[in-house]
């Protein structure tokens, strides 16, 4: 199939940038979405021209990096598919895509579709851990977890660091990847005796990076390439509360 | 980090004021609502408010502070939103909000504006004063002669439309804002956000409906002096 696209292109951090036109001529639908930009970039090499600069790097939708809002929607708007793992075969002959990068003001642009996620690891190192001895090997089950508070713990932690929740939040919000980072500790016994400061170290990380506020459209739920559920921001909200309680 | 400045803690002000102003307009409802017991129901209704006396003040203060907090920081979240996000998206395609919760700023403040002209109609008198003046302040059991005062304004046509207009405007953000602040409390597990989400619907109905049967049913003479 024929495609045209129109894709974000920006020099540097300070260049204006602009959408331009570009021809993807017989893209194969069992091509995922990335290697149709690489065929892109490979004639734009090849005719002398600056190629598109977009980040990847697993390619199999688990390590995060990719990070492109397809036709309005962050990874394309499949359900719990990132842009990578998004295949060629959902779109159709002469379909126009417009390629745009994360837009939010913590996320500043490096080039073309590369955006600056620093301020994610901004929140995670502002309390996104546990404080323990490191040594000797614990003795297993040494801290008995229930099943249930494992499994909760899991699904928060499938969180792969997107940014997508920011780049679907009409605030620009990172409340979502606050809330699994703050829920999934929480919920295990390692993660309890500094819940309280966490939750607030974190919250006022969220804030300092220039993340905007939550006000509930849930669209990050739905932007989420993992389908990570907003019951998290709850239970973030739950240990915030519990943070103001003596 | 002061609570007034974290973004959890404005998000649970703006949660417990909601509240507080929620409660507020269903009391308000069931009060309004005895007008169809006509003189009887809403005047007797108004003098027992009138015999408050002092605690009638105390009140009003205290939903003045509820009020202008709910205003003050919704319109702060709301710049730091703006100043948040830059350039939009040449293409942007939302599919979990609703034109409800993307619209809280605009409704939120058309019903700013719909409070002080409300106080300004039925409290102070001010807007409509031939209304006033064409019959006497108290009916004949010397109480508040609030029913002949609130049929005469809403049998004028641009005056219901006014509040049937700003009741759709109150539709729309309580029912954003209803399970708005039930997620914010943290009561939702997941699987209830659905149900929340249609009582919050349904419950902000109630509301549009309760509130614009009165002037509807006056417009049309169905209540009457």
């Amino acid at each position: 199939m024929n495609l045209t696209l129109y894709v974000w292109r920006q020099k540097g951090p300070k260049d204006l940038g602009k959408l331009e036109q570009y021809e993807a001529p017989n893209v194969s639908p069992d091509q995922s979405f990335l290697e149709m930009l690489d065929d892109v970039n490979e004639v734009l090499i090849k005719t002398g021209k600056d190629p598109i600069a977009f980040d990847h790097d697993c390619r199999e939708g688990i390590c995060g990096m990719c990070s492109t809002v397809v036709n309005g929607r962050p990874h394309g708007g499949q359900d719990r598919t990132t842009v990578c793992q998004l295949h060629m075969r959902t779109f159709k002959d002469g379909d126009s895509i417009y390629i745009e990068p994360w837009k939010a003001k913590a996320f500043p642009i490096v080039k073309d579709l590369v955006v600056d996620r620093s301020a994610l690891d901004a929140i995670q190192n502002a309390g996104g851990y546990t404080s323990c001895h490191t040594g000797g090997v614990p003795d297993a089950n040494a801290v008995m977890i229930s099943q249930p508070a494992a499994e909760y713990a899991m699904d928060a932690a499938e969180c792969i660091g997107c940014g997508a929740c920011v780049a679907g939040c009409p605030n620009s919000s990172a409340m979502l990847f606050t809330g699994n980072k703050v829920a999934q500790l929480a919920a295990l016994p390692q993660g309890r005796p500094e819940a309280k400061a966490r939750v607030k170290a974190m919250t006022e990380a969220l804030k300092e990076c220039g993340f905007g506020n939550c006000t509930n459209h849930y669209e990050c739920q739905a932007a989420c390439p993992k389908g990570i559920d907003v019951k998290f921001i709850a239970k973030l909200n739950r240990e915030y509360i519990k943070s103001l309680l003596p | 980090m002061q609570f007034t400045q974290s973004t959890v803690g404005r998000k649970i002000l703006m949660a417990v004021t909601g509240l507080i102003l929620i409660s507020f307009i269903c009391v308000h409802l069931l009060g309004n609502s005895s007008v169809y017991w006509g003189a009887d129901g809403i005047n007797a209704y108004a003098k027992h408010l009138h015999d408050l006396g002092p605690l009638v003040w105390i009140f009003r203060l205290f939903m003045l502070a509820v009020f202008g907090l709910h205003i003050l920081f919704g319109i702060q979240l709301t710049l730091e939103n703006r100043a948040a996000t830059p350039g939009n998206y040449a293409v942007k395609r939302l599919v979990r909000a609703n034109f409800a919760s993307e619209t809280m700023i605009v409704s939120g403040l058309v019903l700013l504006a719909f409070v002080v002209y409300h106080i300004l109609h039925f409290t102070m008198h001010l807007t409509n004063p031939e209304i006033s003046a064409s019959h006497l302040p108290v009916d004949a059991l010397s109480r508040p002669d609030v029913f002949t005062m609130v049929v005469l304004s809403f049998q004028k046509f641009l005056i219901s439309l006014i509040y049937v207009a700003a009741m759709v405007f109150l539709f729309l953000h309580v029912s954003h804002g209803f399970q708005s602040f039930i997620q914010t409390f943290g009561f939702n597990n997941g699987p209830s956000l659905h149900i929340l989400e249609k009582v919050s619907k349904g419950f902000a109905l109630v509301l549009l409906f309760g509130y614009i049967s009165i002037p509807i049913l006056i417009i049309f003479g169905i209540v009457k002096i």
